[in-house]
């Protein structure tokens, strides 16, 4: 693992209030939002964030919890996953 | 974001659509230091070592699962061929090794041990025969312990006596495991050339030039390869050979960044990363449909051998390229029961038995999961095996023979297994007698590709 930074991807039928509710999640666990992206693909709304994570004794799974159970009551799929996945697959 | 959001989808795509997984986290644990005359000692011993090793292996498996957002299917652990380490025990019956085995599996949470097993392609020992005959009831008595016994290899040739009494012994072991359509069968694998470091059972075991303890990866993705070549418009074959490697190299850089991190936190050296092609039972998590999507209207039909040798080869150097510890096995399976559109060719008369049998010679492995009538003489399933054995010997490659004689039924029956093992089409086999030729024994010598010094 090479850096705390991870990709945040909400994907769902678009709503008003969606990328303030998600943000509201990572500021209360202190997630910053290094970049953020924002597009309809297919008529679903497609939220990717890289997200930076400072604290050392970060709690990975109650974030993922929170962020997963904030996505079911928006009715969208947030996924949170360490940037590595993606970059390990596209890039030497 | 220097990821493009297209790459990110992508791979989402992969794990969410097309059952992207890795497959196996498999931990080997060497049991060399386990041996003892008495029995129990002995298996107090090999109880006690796999828990100081693979005590954290499900936890940290899990902690890496969640970090990555990739499934990791299976958890498990191969150990030395018991053959080996239990050479010294005084007991004839090494049935209690399995339920020692089987124990240690289950405290450990891991879905499967391997490792009852034999290494006989040139001679049984006392140590290897007693290992075998108690194979039946070491599968009949345990749930999740897989056995292996390698009885060909290119430098020593075929061990026929091996090939007759393994015959013998996958029969003792259906009729063994009666009750749930023969399933023992399906965790007994008999091998050429076994490699010594693969992590996918029913063949895992940690080979005697292994570490101590070593974690190896089962990266798999029919369903990935099937997609991106469905997505092609009217490739050549050199094209669809061409999205087939980069596929398998995205494919193979997942499981390279898992098995890294895996063991890292483990404190365990990373052996091989292992880029198989396993089917599910999941619709389109299949190799015979990638096969069908290169034309061929329906898995089995000419043509079939070619297209498999196209995948095959494709995924070795998509794999090759991506890692460097690819090993194992490392190519396309091609099991009956556990592949969707195999079940389906059988069943519309497409894919027969040999085959199946020459589209080994191509694959990464061999006859996978074929269930065949429960009355088949034991002589015949020998000879599947010695057939088998021949194509891995003088090819120099890994083949093997994984075969239910599922008892009381007949061909054009399903059997079913449940779970990643699937339900298989009791296919027919040849009714004219190969007897004669199985109880010569003996050996069928190294071939000429031996003489290699």
């Amino acid at each position: 693992m090479s850096s705390s930074r991870f990709i945040i991807t909400v994907i769902g039928i678009d709503k008003v209030g969606i990328v303030a509710d998600i943000t509201q999640v990572m500021a209360l666990y202190n997630v910053n939002i290094v970049d953020i992206s924002q597009t309809i693909m297919a008529d679903l709304f497609t939220m990717i964030m890289l997200g930076q994570i400072k604290d050392e004794n970060f709690d990975l799974s109650a974030f993922q919890k929170a962020m997963s159970e904030k996505g079911a009551e928006l009715g969208v799929e947030v996924k949170v996953q360490h940037e590595d996945a993606f970059r390990f697959m596209h890039r030497l | 974001m220097l990821l493009h959001p297209d790459e990110i989808l992508e791979t989402i795509k992969m794990v969410s659509n097309e059952n992207l997984d890795i497959r196996t986290v498999t931990m080997g644990i060497s049991l060399r230091g386990c041996c003892h005359p008495d029995i129990d000692t002995f298996n107090e011993n090999i109880y006690d070592r796999i828990m100081y090793y693979a005590k954290d292996l499900v936890k940290t498996t899990d902690e890496i699962q969640s970090l990555y957002g990739i499934p990791v299917i299976n958890k498990r652990i191969s150990v030395t061929p018991i053959a080996i380490v239990a050479e010294s025990c005084e007991a004839t019956d090494l049935s209690s090794v399995a339920q020692t085995l089987d124990r240690a599996a289950e405290d450990a949470g891991v879905d499967f041990i391997g490792g009852f097993s034999a290494l006989v392609q040139k001679g049984l020992t006392s140590g290897d025969l007693k290992l075998i005959n108690s194979v039946p009831k070491a599968l009949a008595t345990t749930s999740k312990v897989c056995s292996s016994v390698n009885v060909a290899s290119t430098k020593a040739g075929i061990n026929m006596d091996a090939v007759s009494l393994m015959g013998r012994i996958i029969k003792e072991t259906a009729e063994m495991t009666k009750d749930n359509s023969g399933i023992g069968c399906a965790k007994l694998v008999v091998f050429a050339n076994a490699p010594d470091d693969n992590p996918f059972m029913a063949g895992a075991f940690h080979g005697i030039g292994e570490p101590d303890c070593v974690i190896n990866v089962g990266v798999s993705g029919p369903g990935v390869v099937n997609s991106a070549v469905r997505a092609l418009k009217d490739p050549t074959l050199g094209e669809i050979s061409e999205c087939i490697k980069k596929t398998a190299f995205k494919i193979t850089r997942m499981g390279e960044m898992v098995g890294k991190e895996v063991s890292r936190r483990l404190h365990a050296q990373f052996g091989v990363l292992d880029l198989s092609l396993a089917p599910t039972p999941a619709v389109g998590d299949s190799v015979a449909s990638i096969l069908e999507a290169m034309g061929l209207e329906s898995c089995g039909t000419h043509g079939s051998t070619a297209a498999l040798a196209l995948l095959n080869d494709a995924v070795k150097k998509g794999g090759a390229m991506a890692s460097s510890s690819v090993g194992g096995l490392s190519g396309a399976f091609i099991p009956v029961s556990e592949d969707e559109g195999m079940i389906r060719a059988v069943r519309r008369g497409s894919l027969s038995l040999d085959k199946l049998e020459a589209m080994t010679s191509v694959c990464s492995v061999g006859l996978d999961m074929i269930a065949i009538p429960g009355d088949t003489p034991s002589s015949t399933i020998s000879a599947i095996i010695a057939d088998e054995m021949a194509i891995g010997m003088i090819n120099r490659k890994t083949t093997a023979v994984r075969i239910i004689p599922a008892p009381g039924t007949q061909v054009g029956d399903m059997v079913e297994f449940g779970g990643l093992l699937g339900a298989a089409p009791v296919m027919p086999v040849h009714k004219f007698s190969s007897a004669e030729f199985i109880a010569r024994g003996g050996r069928i010598p190294a071939p000429i590709q031996s003489l290699t010094n």
